[in-house]
């Protein structure tokens, strides 16, 4: 039953992401990648991980995405002008020497690693809310901080560059 | 046959089913009472012609909506057009899955059960842009800018509310709230000494506004923007909209009866001699009251089938009532009955805001939720930690 879901929801988030890359309308493009964080979710859920499965359904497929479409249609953005010229080449041999890339990637990867113990669905069970506050306010309180001032940064730094197109 | 009975997903299908089957129904009567008693509060008397007192009204309606011809306006992005109404509607379904109607009745008990209602609710904020992007036409695309904008703004406030609630819970499981409210001896409104009322008026002001409701309508604003983002739409997508906005007011209303209210629990959980007033005086005088009540008014009717209905129904509802005399029932039904009067009065309370409240401006909006919501919100999680590290 796992490994079912597991193949299926992976498998949409794979097509999910293909299609985001494909779509020439932005919108079309956005709403792929909601189809892949919802399938991440479900991937995080099966391995055990709750809490981190409702956050990335309320942060990235609600609150991220909702803005994501606010802006393209603030922009009223239109589908791409197609670009003349292509090169042939590019057509013919880019899926092949993408497929040897990201083979000889995986295959340093696996390399440089160590072996990773095999994964079992539902056998990780450190997922709850309380498990993970009390890793994010002990064992990591320290990257967690600087991570939130970071984004307070980068807040204050969206305003002032904001103000300025106002004035 | 038995396996099939107990087997653990026997009770969650059957309610799926029982949920997705009843609750467009109640919906159309959530309608029905909303505009009977919008009728009462401008002294009107509603609909009143299909059905004894317009009784049929909901299901001519759905019948209507069923039977329209469907309209995709020609330059309209078809495939999210289509696809707009069923996010909406089916994430405001999905969210029933973790509410606990009582202890057992339920779907599904997850211990992330409050983030699944909140995740839930922010993806249905896509249903509503999309279908105002889609339908490529000025009002609804106004509509659903708006909408986007007020739902990301009231969801900071609603999220900063069930933080403060979940604080004295000490748990996101729905059930497990419901518990803690129980073992604390008092409901989740009236903890804190009695602190923990600013985080639920917050909630139902925030939850107002995330339903889209009057006066917090903007989105779809009759006035300036025809209907807002479902001016395109017609027929059965249309009433997919209507379900959803339903569906969307029952999950807050039930959220805050289980955060604050006490879930399933009666009035009072902790005083043990008030059970036997409250669990059987409350629902026998209210089914039976009503029915007795009901037959000097069946002799001022003047048509005979009206006459013998309303009889009928009254001696149904008399016998409702002594049922829950009986002991076995009335421990099934007693939880059940409270967590609906409970969501009733909070649905109520909310017909009652459009009746009362004019509309604010868009300015007004945005005041409220960033300025006052929002920093009260905070504060209240500060005073509640606070109170919460004394009581304990």
């Amino acid at each position: 039953m796992d490994v079912i879901l597991f193949l299926l929801f992976a498998a949409i988030a794979v097509a999910c992401g293909v299609n985001l890359v494909v779509q020439k309308h932005p919108i079309a493009s956005a709403l792929s990648l909601v189809g892949v964080m919802g399938s991440l979710a479900v991937l995080y859920l099966l391995l055990g991980a709750e809490f981190i499965a409702a956050a990335q359904v309320i942060v990235y497929a609600g609150a991220i995405m909702v803005l994501f479409l606010f802006v393209i249609m603030l922009l009223n953005a239109g589908g791409e002008p197609k670009t003349p010229g292509k090169s042939r080449m590019a057509g013919l041999l880019g899926i092949p020497l993408m497929a040897v890339l990201l083979g000889l990637l995986s295959y340093l990867v696996q390399r440089a690693l160590p072996k990773p113990a095999g994964v079992t669905f539902g056998a990780f069970t450190g997922g709850k809310p309380y498990d993970v506050g009390k890793a994010i306010f002990t064992e990591y309180m320290l990257p967690f901080e600087i991570t939130s001032v970071l984004i307070l940064i980068a807040i204050l730094g969206a305003i002032v560059l904001a103000r300025k197109e106002i004035d | 046959m038995q396996a099939i009975y107990q087997s653990p997903l026997f009770l969650p299908l059957v309610m799926t089913v029982v949920i997705i089957g009843v609750f467009p129904l109640l919906a159309g009567y959530i309608v029905l009472v909303e505009r009977k008693v919008l009728a009462d509060f401008q002294v009107r008397l509603g609909p009143m012609r299909v059905g004894p007192h317009g009784l049929l009204q909901p299901i001519a309606d759905a019948l209507k909506l069923l039977l329209k011809e469907d309209i995709i306006p020609t330059n309209a992005d078809k495939f999210i057009f289509w696809m707009a109404p069923v996010i909406s509607t089916f994430t405001a379904l999905t969210a029933f899955a973790v509410l606990p109607f009582t202890e057992q009745l339920r779907v599904a008990d997850v211990n992330v059960g409050l983030l699944v209602v909140s995740a839930m609710s922010s993806v249905g904020i896509l249903g509503i842009i999309l279908g105002g992007w889609a339908s490529n036409s000025h009002y609804p695309l106004l509509g659903g800018l708006r909408s986007a904008a007020q739902l990301v703004s009231y969801e900071v406030a609603l999220g900063l509310a069930l933080v403060s609630g979940v604080m004295s819970a000490g748990t996101l499981s729905m059930v497990g709230i419901v518990k803690t409210q129980l073992a604390r001896g008092v409901w989740g409104a009236f903890d804190n000494f009695g602190f923990m009322l600013v985080p639920f008026v917050i909630y139902i002001i925030a939850a107002t506004a995330e339903t889209n409701r009057a006066p917090f309508d903007l989105p779809e604003a009759e006035s300036e923007l025809v209907a807002g983002f479902h001016t395109e739409y017609s027929g059965f997508r249309w009433a997919l909209y209507f379900l959803a906005e339903y569906a969307n007011i029952f999950v807050v209303s039930s959220v805050a009866v289980t955060l604050f209210l006490g879930g399933w629990l009666r009035p009072f959980p902790s005083v043990k001699w008030l059970e036997i007033p409250l669990n059987y005086g409350v629902p026998v005088l209210l089914f039976a009251g009503s029915g007795v009540a009901s037959f000097p008014l069946a002799k001022r009717l003047k048509s005979h089938i009206h006459r013998v209905g309303l009889i009928g129904m009254a001696m149904l509802l008399v016998l409702l009532g002594l049922l829950l005399l009986v002991p076995a029932v009335n421990a099934a039904v007693a939880g059940f009955f409270w967590f609906f009067v409970k969501v009733s009065s909070l649905v109520y309370l909310m017909i009652w805001f459009r009746g009362t409240f004019p509309r604010f401006r868009y300015d007004q909006l945005m005041n409220i939720g960033w300025k006052w919501l929002i920093p009260i919100g905070m504060g209240c999680i500060l005073v509640n930690a606070l109170l919460g590290l004394a009581g304990a």
